[in-house]
């Protein structure tokens, strides 16, 4: 297959980018997008041009580093499914693909495909754990968790960070990762005692983020490549105004003390 | 609360509120208006009974007065936020399952506040209505949409815009508060669905009504409008 | 050079308790003054930062990713041993213990590896407590699976994705440990030299992936957890990013390098689908569960897996080591594939491959108890292969996985340079020649949660620390040697890029250092490195300049530090004149083809110590004590 790739070229955070046009000869149906672009890099590189940066880690679908828009959908046509793992037979010979960097304020751009995800980062800081130290712990099975609540929390948990919920929100909403996090914890009771306390931080430090708000678009739920569902966005929304009006997490304070 | 207004989850669950308050005004009005069909006497007694019973629409109004500031307030900030969050668009972007209505709904939103200043000076004040009879709904929505043909389409081509406007609120408002149950298809909407057509067929019904003959001059007919 | 393991007195049972009690404690007020660099924020690095800092030292976390909950560890797919015996099939510490001494080939040391034994219960209390959402039975209660190489069930598992919650937990530590200020987190931050000041681990130098700059940062103790260096071979199960820079600077500034030769081919990977391959993905060994290892008994056999009569295919698994059978360990699963391969019985392009087919346990179980158990595996799989796996067997492939090898350390988990500790992956100490699966997160997180904890805090209370000044000449040296490398490697300016000589070192690697070795292709190995690595310091092409984000420069960094290291490998590999475990020499095998070890000659640990200006490195032994197992021939039949 022969494909004309149309590629965010951006030296530096500050600087001017723009779409380069780049031809891809060459590739075969079996590679991985993320393949396809190596290729492209060596021919670059061997041209003493600079390669186009992208991050990308574990290439199995996992780490959450890939992430880019390829022709206007966070990581391509295939539902559920990452950068690194979607392959080239999703594509047809002569396809001309623009491939641009998520963009988002909260996201700036580094170089190239490479954004400052950072932000995700802090969102969990405000809250996105249980506190509890090393060394704490009771026997695990002394808390029974019923199955379905596990399997709600994993389904929430399976989030990988990537940032394509953002990417894809025409309004560059965070509130899937959010309410990911969220929600993993909020199904488990070992995420009781901080539940209100943490959606009510979380939520802040998102707004902090200058990420946008969640109009209902749904984007975000078909750019996952981990099937999070919107739902979560819904119990998270619950759990904010449960914490903000009844002050729950005020409550859950003054029973421990 | 000041940290709740502060919040776009905050301002969201205003706007969902005061959306659902919205959507059950709409509901009674779409109710009422089809006292049309049933001629004359029904719609103008309900109507009295309105104005006549000052601390039922007193409250009514404020309420939804408060509601469409603070939903439209909410509305604007929001849209900024958003505004700000995506600076920077993409050469190409391919939505993937927004509605219609959801990609419509900030500047059909404009329109329809516009929509609602025509309506209260066409119906209700009479400003824009010549020959508009004070107390006497019915003679004048027959009046209106007989003489001014061009209002009457204005008229319906609003109705599509408030059935979608309720198409993606209603169901977002129920999202935004949390009070839906968790689905394995979470865009499907049968409640909103069912209630953004009725909204729009009961509404389009009058002006359609009053344009096919189904709803004449209240002279026409072997009724007789009650003089105040 | 004397290796002291500094294994406590005592019997093996009460080693760690004593220890822990003899130990000497860093007082509660003296521990902010005190601060530690981890660099590495997979399992063993992100629960070291984070347990640290509770204790109250101030800590400083590396990673090169762009956030630490992106490493590696992230995509351990199947589970986490830990000898709670909740099953009730006999389980226990000592169990489990025995289980990964032999695993392992008799090649790892009895006290770690009890230790690490008795840690994995606690493991699992403190992810749990974490909030970690583990499989559950209908009681909620935790559930088991189980695992290559052993006869118990002893695995837990969060879906297809343990080693990502696992991760998760940790990361979510790390991250209230950055609110609350105990740890500043360095993300896109490469570790690329070691400050020794008066033979002590005092500080890193580091390059700023987005700017380029390049700083030190000092300290009282450094901590390694950067993980393994299977991407020596270019192909592998490990991320595109995992390298063994920061490891093999801290060697050649002192540590040893123990075992380098020892690494793991894991038997479910899925094959290779062309030139322009860039790693290969693991399928979880949890699938040889349910799903039976077939190849066709008829040599070049073209018909399709569906054509193929149950009495035409060979089981070999089940044919050749009828108690474990599909379940043997992964060197023995391996190499037994790559046999019938070479037979000329694969199946797939070039005949690299092997079946795994569920259809029995499809047909046993349901296509939903199948789907529950391993979805997400069998959609990772369909989407590579455009393959249906519940209608046609999948095709498997052994891959380089795992590295046992690594930096020499003590009991404490301490290096030969004294204050730098290395942790999970990094170190050699716990998975001796084989590495049993769902083991290696129960070491990272052992290392990381219950050990360095302790024995860190020993280090800086018995060890007089002086201020380092910040224009130290060893600090000045190291900052230095960082800047002309990167320079070096910018101005050649040659023909060739990174990625053509990576790939070309892995393909001598993979084919003379790979599942079986023998000397005529080990000293073939050591007669080629050289020689590409000669053509790499004049041929590379490394394009842009070191002060913006330049990921080719980072990979030449890395790719340097391979070729150096994969001489060593190839060496060790030599020197050892026995098969065990992952190294598998074929001059060395039972009559019926196992691996032959020789207790008499080998039954030590190879710690290697680096020599400047090309000469030979040097070989110290540290010799293993087997006081409480048995040294039998591994048998799986």
């Amino acid at each position: 297959m022969r494909l004309t790739l149309r590629v965010w070229r951006q030296p530096a955070p500050n600087a001017e980018g723009r779409l380069v046009t780049y031809t891809a000869d060459d590739v075969t149906p079996d590679m991985s997008f993320l393949e396809m672009l190596d290729v492209v890099n060596e021919g670059l590189t061997e041209k003493g041009e600079s390669p186009i940066a992208f991050d990308h880690d574990c290439r199995e679908g996992i780490c959450g580093s890939c992430g880019m828009m390829i022709n206007g959908v966070a990581h391509g046509p295939m539902k559920a499914t990452t950068t690194c793992q979607l392959h080239m037979r999703s594509f047809k010979d002569g396809d001309t693909l623009t491939i641009e960097p998520w963009r988002a304020a909260a996201f700036p751009v580094i170089r190239d495909l490479c954004v400052d995800r950072s932000a995700f980062d802090r969102i969990i800081q405000a809250g996105g754990y249980v506190s509890v130290a090393t060394g704490n712990a009771p026997d695990g099975n002394t808390l029974p968790v019923a199955k379905g609540d596990a399997e709600a929390a994993m389904d929430a948990a399976a989030c990988i960070g990537c940032g394509a919920c953002v990417a894809a929100c025409p309004n560059g909403s965070a509130s899937l990762f959010t309410a990911a996090k969220l929600s993993h914890l909020s199904h488990l009771p070992q995420g009781q005692p901080e539940r209100y306390r943490r959606a009510l931080m979380m939520v802040a430090q998102m707004d902090e983020e200058s990420f946008g708000n969640c109009t209902w678009f749904g984007e975000c739920q078909e750019a996952c490549p981990k099937d999070v569902s919107i739902d979560e966005i819904a119990r998270m929304n619950r759990d904010f105004w449960m914490a903000s009006l009844f002050e729950r997490d005020e409550k859950v304070s003054t029973g421990t003390g | 609360m000041a940290l709740f207004w502060a919040s776009t989850v905050g301002k969201k669950l205003v706007m969902a509120v005061t959306g659902l308050l919205m959507a059950g005004f709409l509901v009674t009005h779409m109710t009422a208006n089809l006292l049309a069909y049933l001629g004359p006497d029904e719609i103008n007694a309900y109507s009295r009974f309105l104005h006549t019973t000052p601390e039922v629409l007193w409250p009514a109004r404020l309420v939804l007065l408060a509601s469409v500031v603070l939903h439209a307030v909410s509305a604007y900030q929001l849209s900024r936020t958003s505004a700000r969050a995506r600076s920077e668009d993409y050469a190409v972007h391919r939505l993937q399952v927004a509605t219609i209505a959801s990609r419509t709904i900030r500047w059909f939103s404009v329109l329809l506040a516009l929509f609602i200043v025509i309506h209260l000076l066409h119906f209700t004040s009479g400003t824009l209505l010549p020959g508009f009879l004070e107390g006497n709904p019915y003679a004048n929505i027959v009046t209106g949409f007989q003489t001014q043909r061009g209002m009457a389409v204005f008229y319906l081509a609003m109705m599509v815009v408030v059935g979608l406007h309720v198409y993606h609120g209603a169901w977002s408002s129920i999202r935004t508060l949390g009070l839906s149950r968790p689905k394995a298809h979470p865009l499907v909407r049968p409640i909103a669905t069912i209630v953004a057509i009725a909204l729009w067929l009961g509404f389009s019904a009058v002006p359609v009504g009053v344009l096919t003959g189904a709803i004449r001059p209240a002279g026409d007919t072997t009724y007789t409008a009650h003089a105040r | 050079m004397e290796l002291r393991s500094n294994i406590p007195s005592g019997p093996l049972q009460q080693k760690w308790d004593k220890h822990r009690f003899e130990m000497k404690l860093v007082n509660p007020a003296n521990k902010r003054k005190y601060h530690v660099l981890v660099v590495g924020s997979g399992l063993a690095g992100a629960s070291a930062a984070a347990t640290l800092s509770e204790l109250g030292y101030h800590v400083s976390c590396f990673c090169f990713q762009d956030s630490p909950r992106r490493a590696h560890s992230i995509a351990a797919q199947g589970g986490i041993n830990a000898a709670k015996n909740y099953q009730n099939d006999g389980d226990s510490v000592w169990r489990l213990f025995y289980d990964t001494v032999k695993g392992g080939d008799f090649r790892s040391r009895e006290a770690n590896v009890y230790r690490l034994a008795q840690l994995s219960v606690n493991i699992i209390d403190q992810c749990v407590a974490q909030g970690v959402p583990f499989a559950r039975e209908y009681g909620g209660l935790l559930t088991n699976r189980s695992f290559g190489g052993a006869q118990v069930s002893r695995t837990f598992y969060a879906r297809g994705q343990t080693g990502q919650q696992l991760l998760l937990g940790a990361y979510q530590a790390l991250e209230k440990e950055i609110a609350k200020g105990g740890v500043t987190m360095f993300p896109r931050t490469e570790m690329l030299d070691l400050v020794v000041v008066n033979g002590r681990a005092r500080g890193i130098v580091v390059r700023d992936l987005v700017t380029g700059a390049i700083t030190p940062h000092m300290g009282h103790a450094v901590v390694l957890a950067t993980g393994g260096y299977g991407n020596v071979f270019y192909l592998s199960t490990n991320a595109r990013g995992s390298n063994a820079t920061a490891i093999w600077r801290a060697h050649k500034r002192g540590a040893l390098f123990a075992n380098p030769c020892f690494t793991q081919i894991h038997p479910t990977c899925i094959p290779q689908s062309g030139h322009y391959q860039s790693k290969l993905t693991l399928m979880s060994e949890s699938l040889r569960n349910d799903g039976r290892v077939w190849v066709p008994r008829q040599k070049g056999d073209a018909r399709g897996p569906g054509q193929i009569p149950e009495e035409e295919r060979d089981y070999y698994l089940e044919r050749k080591y009828p108690s474990f059978g599909n379940l043997s360990p992964r060197d023995i699963a391996s190499r037994a594939a790559k046999e019938v391969c070479d037979e000329g019985r694969g199946v797939g392009p070039g005949g690299l491959g092997v079946y795994l087919d569920f259809a029995d346990a499809i047909r046993r179980l349901g296509e939903d108890t199948i789907r529950e158990r391993y979805g997400n595996l069998f959609e990772m799989y369909e989407r590579i292969t455009d393959e249906n796996p519940y209608r046609v067997p999948m095709r498997i492939y052994p891959a380089v996985h795992y590295t046992m090898g690594g930096l020499w350390v003590d009991y404490n988990l301490m290096s030969t340079i004294p204050g730098l500790h290395v942790l999970g992956e990094a170190n050699f100490s716990d998975h001796g020649a084989n590495r049993l699966g769902a083991s290696a997160l129960m070491q990272g997180l052992a290392d990381g949660y219950f050990v360095i904890p302790y024995t860190i805090g020993h280090y800086l209370a018995s060890t007089p620390l002086e201020p380092v000044a910040p224009d130290a000449p060893e600090l000045r040296d190291a900052v230095r040697n960082v800047e002309n490398m990167g320079q070096q490697l910018l101005g050649i300016r040659g023909k060739r890029t990174v990625q053509s000589f990576h790939r070309e070192l892995g393909k001598i690697m993979w084919e003379h250092c790979g599942m079986a070795r023998n000397a005529a292709g080990l000293e073939e190995a050591l007669r080629l490195i050289p020689a590409v690595r000669e053509e790499f310091w004049k041929n590379v092409t490394v394009p842009g300049s070191g002060a913006e984000l330049n990921q080719s420069l980072e990979h030449a960094g890395r790719v340097a530090d391979f070729l150096e290291l994969a001489e060593l490998m190839c060496r060790d590999a030599l020197h050892r004149e026995e098969s065990c475990g992952g190294h598998f020499r074929t001059e060395h095998e039972t009559p019926d083809g196992e691996a032959q070890r020789d207790d008499s000659r080998f039954a030590y640990v190879a710690a290697w110590e680096y020599q400047a200006n090309g000469a030979a490195p040097v070989l110290h032994k540290e010799a293993l004590q087997f006081e409480n197992v048995h040294l039998a021939t591994r048998s799986y039949k």
